[in-house]
C-alpha cells in the first residue's frame, strides 16, 4: 500500500513502473558500454592503434566516469544540486596515499593495498559526508549548492594544512606544522600545499573499470530500491512525501553519503595513477567539472554520464592539435553540445524562462530516443 | 527537429574522436636525422606568463643552432601545454612521446614536474627542467635534472645572505601557504634563519586569489619588521609593494626567483620596486656579452624583455646539445639510448655554461650547483649585488 502511494507521489517513479524494464534497460546499456569501451581500449592498446596519449587517460576517464555515476545519485537521483563534490574526492585520494604509503612494506601485493586504500577512502568520505550532510541537508536548492561549495573548499583546504610522514619505524606520522621533526624528504608522505609525493602508482585499468563497475552497480541498484523510490518522491514532491511518513533528511542524508563514500573511492584510484597529488586539483573547478559531466550527459540519466564523462576527459587532449585554440574550441563544443543536447531536469533548475517546456514528457523521449547513437559514440 | 540536431552531432562527434584517435596512433617522426626536442609549460591559464618564456627561450635556442649547423645535428622541438596541472602535464608528455619526442626540457613548474619525472623514469626519458624548483621533481629519479636552484637552496641563500648583510635586521614573512613553490622556500628559510639563532618576527600568509594585504601588512607593522621576505610569486608581490606605500610603511623587501617579471608588469608602477632584492640567476640588464646577445634576440623575436624562465630554457636547450655532442650521439637513436648517454654526461664531469651561469655541474640528486646572483632594483635596472 505505502509502495502505491510511493509511486502516485512520484510522476517519473510512475512512468518508470509503466514501462516495466526499464531498469534492466538502463542497466544493460550502462554495462554494455563499461565492458564494450574496455574490450575496445585493450585491444587497440595492444595492437598499438591507440597512443600513449589515450592510454594515459584510460584511468582518469574510468575515475571522471565513476565520480560522474556517484555525483548522479545526488543531482540527478536525489536533486540536489552538490558543489563540493571534488573536496570527497580529495578526501578520498589523500587517505587512500596515506593507506597504501603505510601497508607499502608490509603488504607487497599492490591490488590488495588498492582494495584495503580503497575501502579506507570511502570510509573516511561517508564520513566527511556525514559530517557535512547532517547540517547543510536541511538546505533548500541554491542554499544547498554554495553551502556545498563552501564544504568543497573547506576540505581542500584542511588538505592544506596537515602533513604526514612515516619516521625511521615505519610509523605514520602527523601533524598541523610543516616541520615534522625527523623525518626525512623521502619520508614526507603529504605535505600541506605540495600534497603528496612519492607515491607508487598501482592504479590500473582493470582496476579503474573494476571501480566504475562497482559504482554503477551501487548507484543502479539504488535508484531501483525501495529507498531509490523514496529518494526520487522526495525529489519530485518533498510536500507530499512528508506527508505521507517520508524521512526526508534520512533519505537525502543517504544519496548524499552514499555518493560521497563513492567519490572517495574514485578519488583514491585518481590518486594512485599519479606520483604527485595536490590538494589544488580538487578545487572548485573539479567540482564543476564533474557537474558538467552529470549535467551533459543527463541528469539522472546515469550512462549518458558515463558518456559525457569519457568524452570530456578525451576532448581536451583530442584537440591538442588546435595547439593555443584548444580551450576555445573545447569550450564551443561544449556550448554547442549543451544546447543541442539540452536537458529538461537542468531547465527547470535554472528558471523562470526555461520553464514553459514540460521536462517530463521530453525526458522519456531523450531517455529512449537517443540511446544508440550515444552508445556508438562511447565505443 | 531537436532528434535530429542530437543525431548530427554525435555523428559529428564521433568523427571527432575518430579521428583524434587516428592522429594519436601515428606520428612517431623519430629516425629522420633530427633530434627531437620536448617542451611542456602551461602556456594557457595563471601560470601562462612562465610557460610562454619557457617555450620561447627554448624555441630561440634551438634556432639558433639550426641556423649555426645547417648541415650538422638540426634540432626539431615540440611544445605542449599543461595548464600548470599534474595529470594534463603526463597527457601533455605522452602526446610528446606519441609525436616522437626523444628528449625533454620541461614542465615549467613544480607540481607537474613532480608527476612527469615518474612518468619519465618509468619510459627511460632524459628529462632536464628550466624551472621545476622542487626537491621533489629530481629527488629518487635517475634520468631527472633540473637547470634552476632548487627551493630549498633559494631559501638558503636568502636566509645566508640576509645574515650577513642585514644582520640586525627584524625579518618578517608573507608567504602563499596554498602554493608548493612559496612553502617550499619558506620552511628552508625559516630552518635555516632560526639555525643561526635569529628570530622570525612575524609571519603571514595568503591563498590563491588574495588582493587585499593590507593585514599582513598591518601585523608584520605593528611587529617592527623592517625586512620583508617574499617567497613569492611577482604578480601578489605587486600588490603588497603597492599597499605598503599606501600606508606608509617602509621596511625593506626581498624577494626570490618568482620575483622576477615584476618590472615588465602592466599597470604597476615600477618606482615602488626600487630597492627590492631578488635572487636570480639572469638579469636582462646584464653587461656580459653572451646575455646581451641572448636578450637582444628575444627581444627582436618575441617584443619583450626575457625573464629568468626563458633564460633558464635556453641554457637547457643548450646543455643538452652540448651534452650530446659530447656523447657523440646519432640522432637516429632511441630515447632510452639517448637518456643513458645524456645521463652519463650530466651526473659526470659534464659542465655547461650558458646565460644564467657559467660551469654549471649536477650533483648526485640531479640538482645544479651554482650560487645565486643577489640584484637590487635601482632606477628600474636589476643591479648585481
Amino acid at each position: 500500500m505505502a509502495e502505491r502511494i510511493l509511486k502516485s507521489v512520484s510522476v517519473r517513479a510512475l512512468k518508470g513502473a509503466k514501462r516495466g524494464g526499464q531498469y534492466r534497460k538502463e542497466a544493460m546499456i550502462a554495462y554494455g558500454i563499461l565492458i564494450a569501451g574496455y574490450i575496445l581500449l585493450q585491444l587497440g592498446a595492444a595492437t598499438g592503434i591507440i597512443g600513449r596519449n589515450l592510454q594515459g587517460q584510460f584511468v582518469p576517464i574510468c575515475v571522471y566516469m565513476a565520480l560522474a555515476i556517484s555525483l548522479n545519485l545526488v543531482v540527478g537521483i536525489s536533486g540536489e544540486l552538490s558543489l563540493g563534490h571534488a573536496g570527497f574526492m580529495a578526501a578520498g585520494a589523500f587517505t587512500g596515499v596515506v593507506v597504501t604509503r603505510v601497508l607499502e612494506k608490509s603488504l607487497s601485493f599492490a591490488p590488495a593495498r588498492l582494495i584495503i586504500a580503497l575501502i579506507a577512502a570511502a570510509l573516511v568520505a561517508a564520513l566527511a559526508g556525514f559530517i557535512i550532510g547532517i547540517p547543510i541537508l536541511g538546505l533548500r536548492g541554491d542554499y544547498l549548492a554554495i553551502v556545498t561549495l563552501a564544504f568543497g573548499e573547506i576540505i581542500r583546504n584542511f588538505m592544506n594544512v596537515i602533513y604526514f610522514g612515516l619516521n625511521e619505524k615505519g610509523h605514520l606520522v602527523f601533524s598541523f606544522n610543516h616541520a615534522i621533526d625527523g623525518i626525512e624528504d623521502a619520508n614526507r608522505v603529504i605535505t600541506g600545499p605540495i600534497g603528496a609525493t612519492g607515491t607508487t602508482q598501482i592504479a590500473t585499468f582493470t582496476g579503474a573499470m573494476l571501480l566504475t563497475a562497482f559504482t554503477l552497480f551501487v548507484v543502479l541498484n539504488i535508484k531501483n530500491s525501495k529507498q531509490g523510490r523514496a529518494i526520487m518522491a522526495i525529489r519530485d514532491n518533498r510536500i507530499a512525501g512528508e506527508s505521507i511518513g517520508l524521512d526526508v533528511k534520512k533519505y537525502k542524508l543517504m544519496a548524499f553519503v552514499v555518493s560521497a563514500a563513492l567519490a572517495g573511492m574514485a578519488g583514491c584510484m585518481f590518486g594512485q595513477n599519479y606520483s604527485t597529488l595536490a590538494p589544488v586539483k580538487f578545487n572548485f573547478n573539479t567540482s564543476v567539472l564533474i557537474l558538467v559531466f552529470v549535467v551533459l550527459g543527463g541528469i539522472g540519466n546515469i550512462w549518458g554520464s558515463m558518456i559525457a564523462a569519457a568524452l570530456l576527459t578525451i576532448l581536451p587532449e583530442a584537440l591538442r592539435q588546435f595547439s593555443d585554440y584548444r580551450m576555445l574550441t573545447y569550450a564551443v563544443v561544449l556550448i554547442v553540445v549543451m544546447i543541442c543536447t539540452y536537458n529538461p531536469a537542468i531547465k527547470a533548475r535554472i528558471g523562470a524562462v526555461w520553464s514553459k517546456i514540460n521536462p517530463f514528457r521530453k525526458r522519456s523521449k531523450d531517455n529512449s530516443g537517443s540511446s544508440g547513437k550515444k552508445g556508438k559514440e562511447a565505443a | 527537429m531537436k532528434k535530429t540536431w542530437t543525431k548530427a552531432l554525435a555523428v559529428a562527434l564521433s568523427c571527432m574522436m575518430a579521428f583524434a584517435l587516428a592522429a594519436c596512433g601515428g606520428g612517431s617522426s623519430a629516425g629522420d636525422g633530427k633530434l627531437h626536442i620536448g617542451v611542456i609549460g602551461p602556456f594557457t591559464g595563471g601560470a601562462a606568463l612562465y610557460g610562454n618564456a619557457v617555450k620561447n627561450g627554448a624555441e630561440l635556442a634551438v634556432n639558433e643552432i639550426n641556423a649555426a649547423n645547417a648541415d650538422g645535428l638540426q634540432i626539431v622541438m615540440e611544445s605542449q601545454d599543461d595548464e600548470h596541472d599534474a595529470e594534463k602535464s603526463v597527457n601533455a608528455y605522452n602526446k610528446l612521446l606519441d609525436d616522437g619526442m626523444q628528449v625533454l626540457v620541461g614542465p615549467t613548474t613544480s607540481t607537474p614536474a613532480a608527476a612527469v619525472a615518474t612518468e619519465c623514469e618509468k619510459n627511460q626519458t632524459f628529462m632536464l627542467t628550466p624551472s621545476g624548483s622542487s626537491p621533489d621533481v629530481t629527488a629518487e629519479h635517475g634520468n631527472v635534472f633540473q637547470l634552476c636552484f632548487s627551493d630549498p637552496n633559494q631559501g638558503i641563500a636568502s636566509a645566508d645572505y640576509m645574515a650577513e648583510n642585514f644582520a640586525d635586521a627584524k625579518v618578517g614573512v608573507i608567504y602563499k601557504n596554498d602554493d608548493n613553490y612559496s612553502t617550499g622556500i619558506f620552511n628552508k628559510f625559516k630552518a635555516e634563519w632560526e639555525a643561526k639563532g635569529k628570530k622570525v618576527e612575524a609571519e603571514e600568509t595568503f591563498t590563491d586569489g588574495v588582493t587585499d594585504f593590507s593585514a599582513q601588512l598591518n601585523s608584520l607593522k605593528n611587529a617592527g619588521v623592517d625586512l620583508v621576505f617574499l617567497p613569492i610569486y611577482y604578480d601578489a608581490a605587486s600588490n603588497i609593494l603597492t599597499q605598503a606605500d599606501k600606508m606608509g610603511y617602509a621596511p625593506k623587501f626581498f624577494g626570490c626567483d618568482g620575483m622576477d617579471g615584476i618590472l615588465s608588469m602592466e599597470g604597476f608602477d615600477t618606482s615602488l620596486a626600487e630597492g627590492l632584492m631578488l635572487l636570480t640567476p639572469f638579469t636582462p640588464y646584464s653587461e656580459d656579452a653572451k646575455s646581451k646577445a641572448f636578450t637582444e634576440a628575444y627581444q627582436e623575436a618575441y617584443g619583450e624583455l626575457p625573464i629568468q624562465f626563458a633564460a633558464d630554457a635556453y641554457d637547457c636547450v643548450y646543455a643538452i646539445y652540448d651534452a650530446f655532442n659530447k656523447a657523440g650521439l646519432d640522432p637516429n637513436a632511441d630515447m632510452a639510448e639517448i637518456c643513458e648517454a645524456l645521463v652519463g654526461q650530466f651526473a659526470g664531469d659534464f659542465t655547461a655554461s650558458g646565460i644564467t651561469a657559467e660551469e654549471m655541474k649536477w650533483n648526485e640528486k640531479g640538482e645544479v650547483e651554482k650560487t645565486p646572483k643577489v640584484c637590487e632594483i635601482q632606477d628600474g635596472k636589476y643591479i648585481e649585488k
